[in-house]
């Protein structure tokens, strides 16, 4: 699939800063993020754990923990700032125009509400809908994520499903409002590669059919690889590179994203043959180095690397690929 | 491959009882593993991968008499473990370890990582407790921890630092065998590197033997000598890795192989997936005859009511399915 053509981005988030209260003071653990979604793009946020990726996204949609605060940035979503909405203006946002699918299911479904009524809350709200006419629309969606026997399913409780089941509703309830963008934080971590593929396959086929925009989180690079039309890839709070998918995997730049893309077992693999691995283990949130965040673990680290923090700058002569690293870019700019 | 195995698994069963309903007045039995049968070779990597919920690490716990087995046996060095108590257990223990998947909960945070790597060499009477010392440095540098490590406690070690120590401890007794129970699974994906490759080297350097069991396929293609398919508590098929990856007999196998992504865009874009349907069905009340036919793409009558026989197709490459048997066969 082609990537859409460039117009105003459905979502632009510039300079995102986080800070979280500690007790040794606040400390910054998404700094100054750029990200841009387009109308009907798909856009893959990859990461390991801490890396700030599911606080960037709940931070739009203003669900951020206590203690951990938006310290700066911007993040326009059709022309509007999220970040400065009123409170009335912010609940048409979320569950109406934007949609979440958080990653665990069970812990996100109310387990005291029958999945019906949870299904019908949004449109009720959102839609103006009857009762009636939520309760239809509750068996549609049901029955658009693959759910078998929907008239008997939706007076469910979250207990009663399977684990596939639960996120299978998850889905339903972000895409319940016809939302223009579909944020989905690690949907299928939880669930087994089969019920995996389902999910990927279904959100693929509800992509093209609802032409709506997805960013789909994850540490899982494999998965994404036949998902998304973009992928950043995020490390300690930073966006490291930006580029559209078969251009990274062709042409990983940033030495993070190489040494991630060679620790992932291959087909063509000797067996027991060594995986190239990256030394050392991610910062804490929170005690980020001075200088590059990644330069500790950097086989290619120079001194400037450990004093001043690259920006995101474009890979000369491949369109939409961005890298912030500064032994990259010299490098580039040599072979140039 | 040593013709006489190192641990032959024969007829294994694993059921629990478990009570439910509000005040759990009704029991009910969970068929985990059931019939199980599978050798393992010294020196070799073994991997049981399957869904959640199939039985992968009952059969590896109960191989090791951490759970008592309904039924079945388990040789070692010609004794059938199973049937043991803890007490006749306890020479066997030495050369039975494990390796467990969290390793946040799977250390004790009051003891040093010294004290957790010393208290089996204790605790078995290798080493006196003058010599503990050296020998507990020697274990933290095969995982690739510095000396000073043993002063510390495991709150204050990352993820992949514990699962070292994790490892640490299960070598400290020389073990002949270890079971990995979804050892890497926990870790980020650039430290599951460091690990597979630590397991990988440890095994060269003291030819350990593993049981990996785990749920990633593309971590057990690489590391695998042989590789079995477990479904609702049944082994669906068993062979080396070559066999099972290039050529899948099993339905179910081939499904769970098609279902694992590759970090390919453009053999993503092209696949062609086969996506099974449903899920899977509860061990509480499994289905009659083959187990998966509830979910199987090309399931016949015979399937619904006789349980297809575990046979040896080629040589090491053993399927339980009535479509291949007909197949084989004609």
């Amino acid at each position: 699939m082609t990537a859409p053509e460039i117009q105003k981005p459905l979502l632009d988030v510039r300079g995102l800063t986080i800070e979280i209260e500690t007790r040794r003071g606040p400390a910054i653990i998404v700094d100054g993020i750029n990200l841009t979604v387009g109308k009907g793009e798909t856009v893959g946020v990859v990461g390991e754990s801490g890396c700030g990726k599911s606080l960037t996204m709940l931070s739009l949609v203003r669900l951020l923990p206590n203690k951990i605060k938006v310290k700066g940035g911007t993040a326009e979503f059709a022309g509007r700032d999220l970040l400065k909405m009123s409170k009335s203006e912010l609940r048409q946002v979320r569950g109406g125009k934007i949609g979440f699918v958080f990653q665990d299911p069970m812990t996100s479904l109310n387990p005291v509400m029958r999945i019906g009524d949870q299904l019908c809350e949004p449109l009720i709200y959102h839609r103006n809908m009857s009762k009636a006419d939520a309760g239809k629309r509750a068996i549609e969606l049901l029955r658009l994520v693959g759910i078998p026997g929907p008239e008997q399913r939706i007076t469910a409780y979250p207990h009663e499903l399977s684990g596939g089941m639960r996120q299978r509703v998850m889905i339903a309830m972000g895409l319940a409002c016809d939302p223009e963008l579909l944020i989905a934080d690690e949907p299928t971590t939880a669930l087994d590669v089969t019920i995996q593929a389902q999910i990927v396959d279904l959100v693929k086929d509800l992509r093209k059919k609802l032409n709506m925009s997805v960013v789909w989180i994850t540490h899982d690079l494999a998965l994404i690889a036949g998902l998304v039309d973009r992928v950043a890839v995020l490390y300690a709070g930073t966006v490291v590179e930006d580029a559209p998918v078969g251009e990274l995997f062709a042409r990983p730049t940033h030495p993070y994203t190489r040494g991630l893309l060679a620790s992932i077992p291959k087909l063509s693999d000797e067996r027991a043959s060594r995986l190239s691995s990256i030394g050392g283990t991610p910062p804490e949130p929170g005690r980020r180095p001075k200088g590059c965040p990644f330069a500790p673990r950097c086989a290619l680290a120079e001194s400037i690397c450990h004093e001043r923090v690259p920006v995101l700058e474009p890979v000369a002569g491949h369109s939409g690929h961005r890298v912030a690293c500064f032994v990259a870019q010299r490098q580039l700019k040599e072979a140039a | 491959m040593a013709a006489e195995p190192l641990i032959k698994v024969e007829n294994l069963v694993k059921h629990f009882v478990v009570r439910l309903g509000a005040f759990g007045e009704r029991g009910a039995t969970v068929y985990a593993v059931d019939d199980v049968n599978f050798d393992i070779f010294a020196g070799e990597t073994l991997s049981l991968v399957g869904e959640s919920g199939c039985g992968k690490s009952t059969t590896g716990f109960t191989l090791l008499n951490l759970q008592k087995a309904t039924s079945g046996k388990v040789i070692f060095q010609g004794e059938n473990i199973v049937s043991l108590n803890e007490k006749r257990m306890r020479p066997y223990r030495r050369e039975l370890q494990i390796v467990f998947q969290d390793p946040y909960s799977t250390l004790n945070p009051r003891m040093t990582i010294g004290e957790v790597v010393g208290e089996p060499i204790l605790f078995h009477k290798l080493a006196t407790k003058a010599e503990l010392p050296e020998k507990v440095t020697r274990l933290l540098a095969d995982v690739g921890l510095p000396a000073r490590f043993a002063s510390r406690y495991p709150h204050e070690l990352s993820g992949g630092q514990r699962q070292r120590v994790a490892i640490a401890r299960a070598l400290a007794c020389q073990p002949k065998f270890i079971v990995c129970d979804e050892a890497i699974s926990a870790l980020d994906v650039s430290v599951q590197a460091q690990i597979i490759n630590l397991l990988l080297d440890l095994q060269e350097k003291y030819g350990l033997t593993y049981l990996f069991i785990a749920h990633d396929l593309a971590v057990v293609r690489h590391i695998s000598d042989r590789v079995g398919v477990m479904y609702l508590g049944r082994l669906a098929e068993l062979a080396t890795r070559e066999q099972l990856f290039s050529n899948p007999l099993h339905p179910y196998t081939r499904a769970l192989l098609s279902a694992v992504p590759e970090a390919d865009p453009e053999l993503e874009k092209t696949r062609q997936r086969q996506i099974l349907v449903g899920d899977v069905p509860s061990p509480l009340a499994p289905p009659a005859g083959c187990r998966f036919h509830t979910r199987c793409p090309i399931a016949m009558d015979k399937c619904r009511a006789v349980v297809p026989e575990w046979r040896e197709v080629e040589t090491g490459h053993h399927v339980a399915c009535h479509a291949v048997e007909m197949e084989t066969a004609g």
